[in-house]
C-alpha cells in the first residue's frame, strides 16, 4: 500500500529490503503453481507408459503374432490377425492419403508465391479437416462404403483411416518442403529449368526424408485409432482371407478386450497397447528429430 | 574509495555521484564482453556512452539496471554501486534496483493498451494508491507529449507515431519517479524531427534525473550530454573503457589517439 | 569468358515459347491444384452424406430431436438431450481441469523459469501425450484412473456431498465410471494442445515488452499477467477452443469410463452418455433405417458443433499470426 511512488528510505536501505509481502506471494506461489501443474501433466504420460509397460510386457509371446484369438476365458492364442488386419488397413490408407496428400503438400509450399488467396482457402479447409472428430469420419465412412456394399470391410475402414492421414501427410509435405534451403530453388531455376522440374528433380527429393518421415507419422497415429474403424471394419475373430469382410484391429481389439471382465483377454489389450505405443512413441520422437516441431 | 585514479579534473567535483564502478568485467556465459571499467557518472546530469559498434557501451548501460540477466546468461566481476549501494550484492532486491532506475529502449516497446495503462503500469505494479489521472498528466508533461495526446489517453498507445511512443515509454519511466534514467540508443529507431523533441526533453529532465544515454551519434551526444565516456574494443574484441570526461574535453582535446581518431570520423 | 553468338540469338525466342497453356508446369501445377482441392472437398463430402443419410430422422424429428432425452430403439423414439448434455458437461469438466493447467506448463515452458537441457525435454513430454492412443488412454482409464477417481469422489462425497442443486447432490454416490472421470481424462487428452499452442503464441511476443515490464521494477509473474498474457490473450483463447473441439469429438477413452447412460444428473460422479461415445456403441448394431438415420443425425450435430468450434479457433489462431507478421 505506497501512497508515494517515491521510496523514503535511503538508497541502500530500499535496494536491500526484500520483496513487498504481497508481491513475494503471488510470485512464489505462481511459480509453486505452475511447477505443480507441469508435474501433474507428466504423470499420467509415466503412468500410462510404465502400465502399458509392464502389463503389456508380459503378455507378449511369440504366438501373439502367430496365433488367432482363444475363446473367451481360455488362456493362450494371439492376435495375429488384428496385426494382419492393422497392416492391411493401415496399407489401403496409405494407397490413397500418399498421392491426394503429398501433391496437396507440393501445393501449398511450392505455389504459395502467386496463388495466395487459394492456398490460404485450402490451408484452411485442411485445419479444419485435421480437428474433425474421427468418429465423424468413421460414420463418413459408413455412410460411403458401408452403406453402398452392404458389409463391413477393411475398404470401408482403410477408407476412414486414409482421411484421417490427409492433413498429417499434406502438413508434414509442406513443411518438408519449406526446410528445403531457398537458394537450392534459385540455383535451379537459375540454370533454366521450370518449376515443376525444380520440384521434382530437386525439391521433391531433397524433402524426401521429411515427407517419408510425415507419411510415417500419419501411417502411426491411424494404426492407433480405433473410432472409425468400430463400425466400418468392424472386427473378426479370423485371419482375413478376401478384403471386402469384416477385418480384425489392434485398436478395436483393445476397446473391445478392455471392456470384457476375463483377465486374459485385458491382459492381451495390454500387450496390444504396447505394440501400438512403441510405434507410435518411436515415430514420434523421429519426427520431432526431422520436423523439430510438433503435428 | 579509489577515485585517486580518476583524474580529479575529469568529474564537476561538486557533483554527487550516481553511479560508482570498480574494475568492472562483464561476460555473456564465458565469453568476456567488458574489463576493467572503473568510472564515476554523475548525478542529475547527462552522460554520453559513444564508441563503435560491438564495443559493449549497450552491454554497460544493461548492467546498471540488470536487464542484461534478463535476457540470457551473464556473469559480473567488480564492483557497480549506486548511491553508495553495491547493486550485485545478493540482498538487493533487482524490483526495487529497476524501480529507481527507468530504462529507455532502442526502439519503442509500449505495452499493447492505452495510453493511461501504460503510463499507470508501474505505478499499478507497486500498488500505489493515490491519484492516478494526476500521475498520468504530470508524466505526459514532463515527456511533452501532454499536449498531443491529452484527448486521446484511453486509446490504444500502438495508435501513436514512433517518437511519440518513444515519449510514451519516457512518460512511462518516469511515472514511478526513478532516480536514474537509461537510455540505449532511444532515437535510433527515430526520424530526425522526433529525434530533435526527444534531445529537447532530454534537455528539460537533466536537472531532475541522472541520465545515461547510449548513442551511435556524436553530434547528439556533444548536444545533449555534459560528460562523455568513449568505449572501444582491444585486440581481443573485448569492449574497454579508453577515455571519459566532460564532453567538451573529450570532443575538442581528447587524450587518447584512439578517442581521437573516433572523435574525427576516422573509424567506427 | 565467351558466350556463344548462337545462344544470345536464340535466347529472346526461348523466352517466348513458354507463353501456351499445355505447358509442362501448367499441367503440374493443375494436378498439385486438383489434388489440393480434393483434400478440402473432403469437407464438402462429408457434409453431404452425414446429412444425406440423417434426412430420415430429420425428417421425423426435426428440431424436437435437441429437447428429447428418450433414446429407445425399441419403441423407435429417440431424442438426443442426454447426449447433448453428456459431450457439453464433460467437455467442461475437462476445460475447467485443462485450461489452467495447460496455461501454466506454457507459461513455466517458455519464461526463463528452466534451464534450456531441462525445457526441451519437458516440452517434448508434454507434446507426446498427444500422440498416445485414445484407445490406450481409455484402457488406462478403466484399470488405473477409475479407481482413483473413486477415492477421491468418495472423499469429496463425504465432505463435500451436502452442495445440492434443486435438492440433489452435486458430489453424490461415487461410482468410479462417469462424467468426472471421462472430464480428467479429456483434460490429460487436451492438456498438449493447449499448452503447446499458448507456449507458441507466448514465445512469439517480442522481447521488448518483457523487457520494457521488468525495467520498471515489476516481477516476472507481474509481467507476465499484466503484459504478456493480455497480449497473447486471443492466441491462447484460440488455442483453448482448439482443445474443446477435440475434448467434444473425443470418442474412445470417453466410452471407455463415462458409463454410458444416457440420464441427466445433477452429480458430476453420475454416469453419462456423449454423441460420440453414442455413436461408437450402437452404429454397428442398428438395422432399422430410423434407428440408422438418427444415429446419423445425432453425428451430423457432432459434425456441426465441432466444425464451428474448430473454424472460430482456426480464425482466431490465424489472425493472431498474421498479426505478427
Amino acid at each position: 500500500m505506497t501512497t508515494s511512488l517515491r521510496p523514503e528510505q535511503p538508497v541502500s536501505d530500499d535496494l536491500t529490503s526484500p520483496l513487498e509481502p504481497g508481491r513475494a506471494l503471488f510470485t512464489t506461489s505462481m511459480t509453486t503453481l505452475s511447477v505443480v501443474f507441469t508435474f501433474f501433466a507428466i504423470i499420467p504420460l509415466f503412468s500410462v507408459l510404465i502400465y502399458v509397460l509392464i502389463q503389456g510386457f508380459t503378455s507378449l509371446s511369440p504366438d501373439i503374432f502367430t496365433k488367432l484369438p482363444a475363446p473367451a476365458g481360455t488362456p493362450g492364442g494371439g492376435f495375429g490377425n488384428a496385426i494382419q488386419g492393422t497392416l492391411l488397413m493401415v496399407g489401403i490408407a496409405a494407397l490413397i492419403s500418399v498421392p491426394f496428400g503429398v501433391l496437396s503438400g507440393i501445393f501449398l509450399s511450392e505455389y504459395a508465391r502467386d496463388d495466395r488467396g487459394i492456398i490460404e482457402v485450402i490451408r484452411f479447409g485442411v485445419n479444419v479437416l485435421a480437428g474433425v472428430p474421427s468418429i465423424v469420419i468413421g460414420v463418413f465412412a459408413y455412410g460411403v462404403v458401408v452403406l453402398s456394399t452392404k458389409t463391413f470391410s477393411a475398404y470401408a475402414g482403410g477408407f476412414a483411416l486414409a482421411i484421417l492421414m490427409l492433413p498429417i501427410i499434406v502438413r508434414t509435405t509442406e513443411e518438408a518442403l519449406k526446410l528445403v534451403p531457398w537458394e537450392l530453388r534459385l540455383g535451379s531455376l537459375g540454370l533454366g529449368a521450370d518449376r515443376f522440374n525444380t520440384t521434382a528433380r530437386v525439391i521433391v527429393p531433397a524433402a524426401l526424408p521429411g515427407i517419408i518421415t510425415g507419411v510415417m507419422l500419419a501411417v502411426s497415429r491411424a494404426a492407433g485409432e480405433t473410432a472409425p474403424l468400430l463400425f466400418t471394419a468392424l472386427f473378426s475373430q479370423y485371419w482375413i482371407d478376401k478384403v471386402g469382410q469384416p477385418t480384425a484391429s489392434l485398436a478395436v481389439l483393445i476397446f473391445n478386450y478392455a471392456t470384457t471382465p476375463y483377465a486374459d483377454l485385458q491382459r492381451k489389450a495390454w500387450g496390444a497397447s504396447l505394440l501400438l505405443l512403441i510405434l507410435v512413441l518411436a515415430i514420434s520422437i523421429i519426427s520431432r528429430y526431422v520436423f523439430r516441431r510438433r503435428f | 574509495m579509489s577515485s585517486e585514479q580518476l583524474q580529479a579534473d575529469q568529474v564537476p567535483t561538486k557533483a554527487v555521484t550516481a553511479y560508482k564502478v570498480r574494475n568492472m568485467a562483464f561476460f555473456y556465459g564465458t565469453k568476456k564482453a567488458l574489463d576493467n571499467i572503473s568510472v564515476d557518472l554523475p548525478a542529475k546530469s547527462v552522460t554520453a556512452i559513444i564508441g563503435p559498434s560491438g564495443c559493449g557501451k549497450s552491454t554497460f548501460i544493461k548492467a546498471l539496471n540488470r536487464i542484461a540477466e534478463a535476457e540470457t546468461k551473464v556473469r559480473i566481476d567488480g564492483q557497480i554501486e549506486l548511491f553508495g549501494q553495491n547493486i550485485y550484492d545478493p540482498k538487493v532486491n533487482i524490483t526495487r534496483l529497476r524501480r529507481r532506475v527507468g530504462m529507455v529502449f532502442q526502439r519503442p516497446n509500449p505495452f499493447p493498451m492505452t495510453i493511461y495503462d501504460n503510463i499507470t503500469y508501474g505505478p499499478r505494479v507497486f500498488g500505489f494508491k493515490g491519484n492516478y489521472d494526476e500521475i498520468v498528466e504530470t508524466s505526459l508533461r514532463r515527456a511533452a507529449l501532454w499536449n498531443e495526446v491529452k484527448d486521446k489517453v484511453k486509446t490504444s498507445a500502438l495508435g501513436l507515431s514512433g517518437g511519440q511512443q518513444q515519449r510514451l515509454c519516457i512518460a512511462r519511466s518516469l511515472a514511478v519517479n526513478p532516480d536514474v534514467l537509461l537510455m540505449d540508443e532511444p532515437c535510433s529507431a527515430l526520424d530526425p524531427i522526433a529525434t530533435l523533441r526527444i534531445e529537447e526533453l532530454i534537455e528539460t529532465l537533466r536537472d531532475q534525473f541522472t541520465i545515461i544515454i547510449v548513442t551511435h551519434n556524436m553530434q547528439q551526444a556533444g548536444r545533449v550530454s555534459q560528460n562523455t565516456l568513449f568505449f572501444n574494443t582491444d585486440e581481443s574484441r573485448i569492449g574497454q573503457l579508453v577515455e571519459n570526461g566532460p564532453t567538451k574535453e573529450i570532443f575538442f582535446s581528447p587524450k587518447d589517439k584512439r578517442t581521437e581518431d573516433y572523435i574525427s570520423g576516422r573509424f567506427g | 569468358m565467351q558466350t556463344q553468338p548462337s545462344n544470345q540469338l536464340e535466347a529472346p525466342e526461348n523466352l517466348t515459347a513458354g507463353g501456351g497453356s499445355l505447358q509442362p508446369d501448367t499441367i503440374a501445377r493443375g494436378v498439385f491444384l486438383v489434388a489440393a482441392l480434393a483434400v478440402v472437398g473432403t469437407l464438402f463430402w462429408m457434409a453431404f452424406v452425414v446429412a444425406r443419410d440423417a434426412m430420415p430422422a430429420i425428417s421425423k424429428f426435426g428440431l424436437g430431436f435437441l429437447v428429447n432425452s428418450t433414446w429407445d430403439p425399441v419403441v423407435e423414439e429417440f431424442g438426443g438431450l442426454t447426449f447433448v448434455f453428456g459431450t457439453i458437461a464433460s467437455s467442461a469438466i475437462a476445460m475447467l481441469l485443462a485450461v489452467p493447467v495447460g496455461l501454466g506448463i506454457a507459461i513455466f515452458l517458455t519464461e526463463d523459469f528452466l534451464p534450456e537441457w531441462i525445457l526441451t525435454p519437458i516440452a517434448f513430454m508434454v507434446e507426446l501425450l498427444a500422440a498416445i492412443p485414445s484407445v490406450v488412454y481409455g484402457l488406462w482409464g478403466i484399470f488405473v484412473m477409475i479407481p482413483i477417481v473413486r477415492a477421491v469422489e468418495t472423499f469429496l462425497n463425504q465432505t463435500l456431498g451436502w452442495i445440492q442443486i434443486g435438492g440433489k447432490s452435486i458430489f453424490g454416490v461415487p461410482y468410479g465410471p462417469g462424467l468426472l472421470t471421462a472430464g480428467v481424462l479429456l483434460a490429460i487428452m487436451i492438456l498438449p494442445t493447449i499448452a503447446s499452442i499458448s507456449r507458441d503464441v507466448l514465445k512469439a511476443i517480442p522481447r521488448s515488452l518483457r523487457n520494457g515490464s521488468l525495467a520498471l521494477g515489476a516481477t516476472r509473474w507481474e509481467t507476465i499477467f499484466r503484459v504478456l498474457l493480455p497480449a497473447a490473450s486471443s492466441g491462447v483463447v484460440g488455442a483453448c477452443i482448439l482443445g474443446l473441439g477435440r475434448a467434444l469429438g473425443e470418442t474412445m477413452a470417453v466410452t471407455m469410463v463415462i458409463g454410458n447412460t444416457p440420464q441427466i444428473d445433477t452429480s458430476i460422479f453420475a454416469p453419462a452418455y456423449t454423441i460420440a461415445a453414442l455413436l461408437a456403441n450402437e452404429f454397428a448394431e442398428a438395422n432399422t433405417a430410423v434407428h440408422i438415420g438418427a444415429l446419423f443425425f445425432a453425428a451430423l450435430l457432432l459434425f456441426v458443433i465441432t466444425l464451428l468450434v474448430n473454424i472460430v479457433a482456426e480464425l482466431i489462431v490465424r489472425r493472431v499470426s498474421l498479426e505478427r507478421n
